[in-house]
């Protein structure tokens, strides 16, 4: 490991941290946008070409608003717990390959922040830690409703992570089987996507050949789990009970204001990409997509294969958009019920019959 | 399933909004600055102090809208008419008439209260100020000229429109022209404000007499 390359990884995180701030201001818009739409109103239209620029105008007022610190705080856990919220936002999506590794000289660099072999566990690691930020903030403001937020996140992010984590397990199970052992590097995922299912089936291969090897078509019971989990995870609406504005004012950024609650508001919608982003790469096959080498120049056929994978987050990241503009949110018993009575025991019943369908296809059947 | 028949229904709703609002059709907001909605005849905007078509003041400085307003938002001292040149046709005038617009609720008890029709309301509403001490409207904003013109607070605003100020909300007349308290349970309403200039009613003379 020579300077170059120290200056590789450098560049790599870099680059990732500048993506993930573009997508944000370009996602925040998108929903008011979108959700304008859909509610017959404009939106945001002042600033800039379509308002484009209105979440950096949002963002340079948020920078020079006063920071009020209520007389009550745990000043400590008070200041560190905004970051706590950008900190694993950022780390997850580092996992993330969000493009098709190029070689420069006898380089090769991959268009991912870290490629960690343990890059699933990380994540459910990250996703769990910022539930600690949700949940200091809410009880280091020293005030009911950001408290009740805390509370209720913790039931929330405990009851939905399980679900996310057993549903993840199916399908690395499944990634296991198509390729040299299992994996938890999601660089190794997007590689096994790639290709189409005659790959498997060669006796359908007329049909299989244009049905892509995702994931998604073998696990989608485990892609419905892990979405609905994701939502929940990012409290998004009709999860959104840890900010639920009729009831707890701003929930656990109540006593937040300036710059340290624009920290919350970017973690938020950073997770919401990062989160969508994983959920592209385990189901949808990542960067996986045509892109036409020899026939198209050489740099679009490079710059596709990111190009497909944020058209495929996007999709997602729309999807979430639409059942904020319509759902109304869960009750409380609502949310632990669907999280408890369907999703944990949907995701391990559909964790049973993966195993059994992977050792049929690997052993035969138990009387042959 | 039930609920997923129901969550896909909404779905629907939101989607179809969505291919539309897109596309820029049904959208309901109105771009205020850019676009004006037609405001209803009664609305209840700035207030305004009338004059008699002589060029008398109206107001008599009796304080009855004072004590009607909700709000206490008006302020008034009458005074004796100075005995060379009177100011209104009756004993005494609205010496200071002060309406502080940042109480002022807009229900429109003062123009009910008001005997001689003095304090009636117009179409205007675009009032914001950028000092506390603008929004108390005196004698000065609140007076029309004698020809019947009302001066407008911000005459270079682009937004500003004369004639809005000319546009009253129907009012309630509780005077015959001739100063007579002869509406009661009458309803007659005044589209302007300013100088006294409607028809007289079919059997005024009778009721007058």
């Amino acid at each position: 490991m020579d300077g170059i390359d120290i200056l590789i990884v450098v560049g790599r995180v870099v680059a990732t941290f500048v993506l993930l701030m573009l997508v944000t201001i370009i996602n925040v818009w998108l929903e008011r946008k979108v959700v304008a739409d859909m509610q017959n109103r404009i939106g945001p239209d002042r600033a800039g070409p379509w308002g484009i620029l209105q979440t950096v105008a949002d963002g340079l007022k948020l920078f020079f608003k006063e920071q009020v610190t209520p007389r009550k705080v745990e000043l400590g856990m008070y200041l560190l717990a905004p970051f706590l919220a950008v900190i694993p936002a950022f780390l997850i999506f580092l996992m993330v390959p969000w493009g098709r590794p190029f070689t420069i000289g006898e380089r090769t660099v991959i268009l991912q922040g870290a490629d960690l072999n343990i890059g699933l566990l990380f994540i459910l690691a990250m996703s769990s830690m910022a539930v600690y930020a949700v949940v200091l903030a809410g009880w280091s403001s020293g005030s009911k409703y950001p408290l009740l937020g805390g509370v209720r996140a913790t039931a929330q992010a405990i009851s939905y992570e399980a679900a996310m984590g057993l549903s993840m397990v199916a399908v690395v199970m499944y990634s296991a089987t198509s390729g040299d052992g299992a994996t938890l590097s999601l660089a190794e995922m997007v590689d096994r996507q790639a290709g189409t299912f005659a790959d498997v089936f060669p006796g359908i291969a007329v049909v299989a050949q244009f049905i892509p090897r995702w994931n998604l078509f073998p696990q989608v019971v485990a892609f419905v789990i892990f979405f609905l989990a994701i939502l929940a995870e990012t409290n998004r609406a009709p999860f959104d009970l840890v900010e639920a504005e009729q009831e707890l004012v701003g929930g656990f950024h109540t006593e937040y204001s300036g710059m340290r609650f624009a920290m919350f508001f970017l973690a938020e919608y950073v997770n919401i990409f990062s989160m969508c982003a994983l959920a592209a790469t385990l189901f949808l096959g990542g960067w996986n997509g045509p892109t036409w080498e020899g026939t198209l120049p050489g740099f679009i056929s490079a710059v596709l294969p990111t190009v497909w994978l944020f058209m495929k987050t996007y999709v997602l990241i729309f999807v979430f958009f639409w059942i904020r503009a319509t759902l109304p949110r869960l009750r409380y018993d609502q949310l632990m019920a669907l999280g408890w009575k369907r999703l944990i025991p949907g995701a391990l019943l559909w964790l049973v019959v993966t195993t059994v369908l992977i050792s049929i296809r690997q052993f035969g059947l138990p009387w042959s | 399933m039930g609920a997923i028949d129901e969550i896909w229904r909404g779905l629907r709703v939101t989607g179809r909004l969505f291919s539309r609002g897109i596309r820029g059709k049904d959208i309901v907001t109105t771009e205020y600055p850019k676009e004006m909605r037609a405001k209803p005849q009664r609305f209840h905007g700035r207030h305004v102090l009338n004059r008699y078509p002589d060029g008398m003041e109206k107001c008599i400085g009796c304080e009855l809208c004072a004590g009607a307003c909700p709000a206490r938002c008006i302020y008034v001292r009458g005074a004796d008419n100075p005995s060379g040149e009177p100011v209104s046709p009756g004993e005494r005038y609205g010496f200071v008439y002060e309406i502080n617009m940042l109480r002022c609720i807009f229900c429109g008890l003062c123009v009910e209260a008001c005997p001689t029709e003095a304090i009636t309301m117009t179409h205007l509403f675009e009032m914001s100020t950028t000092n506390r001490d603008d929004a108390i409207y005196t004698r000065t904003e609140l007076l029309m000229d004698r020809q019947g013109g009302v001066p407008h607070m911000f005459p270079n605003d682009p937004l500003a429109d004369p004639a809005e100020l000319l546009t009253a909300d129907g009012w309630l007349r509780a005077t015959a022209p001739s100063g007579a308290v002869a509406y009661d349970n009458v309803m007659a309403w005044q589209g302007t404000p300013g100088p006294a200039s409607w028809d007289p009613e079919p059997d005024q003379d009778a009721r007058d007499a």
